[in-house]
């Protein structure tokens, strides 16, 4: 493959794929992400192989693997094309009937598809099933359409034509001032103004600065930023380069976790791909705009996601987080200006550049734009990856999208942000997703993993998994955290054994206001909030087993 | 180096550009404890016990003066209830760990520190970290280092290193503020002198 190297080269590159593509060629999409690989998608995908080439179809039917879907529920999910049927819960031996009735024969196989079981309404498309129906996909519907290892795929959905207009229309002030307007806030934890933090980085003294992808995603129960990164890693790295460019940085970093395979593999062929088309590396597109990533892999622990820590490991040191007296984004990695995103936000770039910072900010709540990708598991019929734009009120993602409780169970609580963040009881569900409005809750979004408590639940016990988690995922150094955490644990762990003692909750009062006000990093800061919301909310729970 | 003109518990203090507010505060012979910090080491910043009230600009917010720069109209408070609150929990921690440790009993004492809060935990090591920086700071040789993490952090001496370094150094022993790392050392030679 040649370098491309102007805008027009790549429009017409563009033209090529698409000339080559003919959309009346029926294709087999399988969901090849986590959730459907672990139900067993692999013999899916070898089977449908196998039997392509029995029935001597290759030439004419396409099979691609692709990225999460998002109903892991029923997962392994295939979709054909160009009808878009969806078959959910495929096994290797609905495949020949799925060749010969569906790619060949043009009909549905009733006992495939989706079948709602409140109504018993049946659906053969995704934008029939409820779980979808209900959602706003701008972000993570292109998993279905590319493999994520070709990048002709990506560039046939229009993939790299942000990073065109960005470098060759505008300039990287005007890429900043896009950003701004669109108030994109970081999808990591903390809501920040992304267009804030690139400023920082900017205006900071210094030639050399760092852009990072924070691809960690250490929270139990999120799993969002896995499926777009895994399923669509060119979105994201696009989105980082025009970032870089925003800020003026030439060396990005990605940051993510040594035991996801899959997705390391995708990251690595999409930098050697946009490396070798001429997207990634010197003079990108021609435009005379350099910039090079590298990846680095965590040692395993949940504190390496936590921005400062990420980037002593960058620097080679233990990834132990420093004091942010002064920001990151002005004194990171090596003291220079350093700019971390997570893999969501980046994500968000690209559909900014192209579709404006107009249309941008018309999604979503006054403070909150854009949509929201969440990691719907727990007690909840529809586990899986959801887009909804903010404003989306809880109960819809638990009922419309979530398809409600299993078991005719009741819903006690939804919790937001894993071990750092906060339940929201049953009565308040109408409130819609928010950065502020839900952390006035005590329950922050976190990085958007939610998860869903029955009635059967004890929130005490749900407090001491989280401290439990805590305890062995923080680093250890300073004291607040590590000790406050050891004792918190102690106590909520008798307390949950039903041998609570008298004065116990004032004592995890005490410790955790020393935890929260005196910690050194955002991990200690916050470790008490889920404790502290459960104490707002179900504190009788805590009570009833003190004697 | 610009001048910087702050306050310290009602006091002006003139301080350089870049300097930390312990800093500050030493230089004026106001008090703030310290049981992390070592003036031959970088500023660490894992005990807290060193927590101020910092005010900025209006607001008020709790910062760890070893390593929080001075800046000008910055007006300290070493001392307020939250402070003290903040201490006296920090201390009643780490009493858990070394009760006998006579630092962390004259500050039990300041700050009215229950040794018996919490209940007594094997370690007697506060993990504050001077020998494991001095050893790598000073004398450049990280013959005692961290492992684990979280909880189950603690300090190691690395036998190979060891056996080799610290016969005739031992400098770190003075700096700890528990007798934990006599212990450790102790162990470790009995360990390496069983092979």
């Amino acid at each position: 493959m040649p370098r491309i190297n102007s805008p027009a080269e790549l429009e017409e590159y563009r033209k090529g794929i698409l000339s080559k593509r003919d959309p009346d060629k029926p294709c087999i999409a399988i969901c090849a992400g986590t959730g459907c690989l672990a139900l067993g998608n692999d013999r899916v995908i070898s089977a449908f192989e196998e039997e392509i080439k029995k029935q001597s179809l290759g030439a004419k039917v396409d099979i691609r693997a692709t990225g999460c879907h998002g109903f892991c529920e029923k997962g392994p999910i295939v979709v054909i094309y160009p009808e878009e049927i969806c078959y959910i819960e495929a096994t290797p031996g609905d495949v020949p009937e799925i060749v010969s009735q569906t790619v060949v024969g043009k009909k549905v196989i009733d006992r495939l598809i989706y079948t709602d079981p409140g109504t018993g309404e049946k659906a053969a498309h995704q934008p029939e099933i409820p779980f979808y129906k209900n959602q706003m996909r701008n972000i993570i519907s292109s998993n279905t359409k590319i493999d994520p290892k070709s990048i002709d795929d990506y560039l046939a959905i229009g993939g790299y034509s942000a990073l065109s207009k960005a470098l060759f229309k505008m300039k990287p002030e005007q890429v900043l001032e896009e950003v701004k307007k669109a108030n994109l806030r970081g999808r990591g934890g903390g809501g920040f103004p992304a267009g804030l933090k690139w400023e920082t980085a900017r205006n900071a003294p210094g030639e050399e600065k760092y852009v990072i992808v924070n691809g960690h995603e250490g929270e139990p129960g999120a799993f969002m930023d896995r499926a777009i990164f895994t399923g669509n890693p060119h979105s994201v790295l696009e989105g980082l380069i025009i970032g870089a460019y925003a800020i003026g940085s030439r060396q990005g970093f990605i940051y993510t976790r040594h035991d996801t395979h899959q997705l390391k593999n995708h990251i690595d062929i999409a930098l050697a791909k946009a490396e070798e088309y001429g997207l990634l590396g010197k003079n990108i597109l021609g435009s005379g705009f350099d910039f090079h990533v590298e990846v680095h892999l965590d040692i395993g622990i949940f504190v390496s996601g936590e921005s400062s820590a990420l980037m002593r490991s960058i620097e080679g040191k233990n990834p132990e987080p420093r004091p942010k007296y002064i920001r990151t984004s002005v004194s990171g990695i090596w003291e220079r200006p350093t700019n971390l995103n997570n893999v969501e936000t980046w994500a968000n770039v690209p559909q900014i550049i192209n579709k404006g910072s107009q249309w941008y900010a018309g999604i979503g709540t006054e403070r909150s734009k854009g949509t929201k990708l969440i990691s719907l598991s727990g007690n909840i019929v529809n586990t899986g990856v959801v887009e909804v734009p903010f404003g989306t009120t809880l109960r819809e993602i638990v009922y419309d999208i979530g398809g409600g409780i299993p078991n005719g169970k009741k819903l006690k609580a939804v919790h937001f942000g894993g071990p750092m963040g906060g339940s929201i009881p049953e009565s308040l569900l109408d409130t819609p997703l928010d950065f502020d409005e839900l952390a006035k809750l005590g329950a922050p979004i976190g990085a958007g993993g939610m998860l869903v408590l029955d009635e059967d639940v004890s929130m005490v016990d749900v407090i001491r998994y989280f401290l439990d988690f805590l305890a062995n995922e923080s680093c250890g150094k300073c004291v607040p955290c590590r000790e406050g955490i050891r004792q918190m644990l102690k106590i909520v762990t008798r307390i949950s054994d039903g041998k609570g003692r008298e004065g116990d909750i004032e004592r995890l009062e005490e410790i955790s206001e020393v935890t929260g006000a005196a910690s050194l990093c955002a991990l200690g800061k916050t470790a008490s909030d889920p404790l502290l919301s459960s104490l707002r909310y179900f504190r009788d729970e805590y009570e009833a087993n003190i004697k | 180096m610009r001048e910087i003109h702050l306050q310290i518990d009602g006091k002006e203090v003139k301080a350089t550009e870049g300097m930390t507010v312990l800093k500050a505060a030493q230089s004026k012979d106001i008090f703030i404890p310290t049981l992390c910090h070592h003036e031959k080491l970088e500023p660490y910043g894992g005990c807290r016990i060193c927590t101020v009230e910092a005010e900025v600009r209006g607001s008020t917010k709790l910062v760890a003066a070893c390593l929080y720069p001075v800046e000008p109209n910055l007006v300290v408070r070493t001392r307020s209830e939250k402070v003290d609150r903040i201490r006296k929990m920090i201390l009643e921690l780490l009493l858990a760990h070394a009760p006998d440790s006579l630092e962390l009993q004259g500050l039990a004492k300041e700050y009215g520190a229950d040794k018996d809060r919490f209940e007594k935990e094997s370690s007697f090591c506060i993990l504050c970290g001077l020998c494991e920086r001095y050893c790598a700071e000073v004398k450049k040789k990280n013959a005692v280092g961290f492992v684990g993490n979280g909880a189950r952090r603690e300090i190691a001496f690395i036998p190979e290193i060891a056996s080799k370094e610290c016969w005739d150094c031992k400098e770190c022993f003075p700096l700890c503020p528990t007798e934990a790392l006599q212990a450790a050392f102790v162990l470790t030679k009995a360990l390496w002198g069983s092979v």
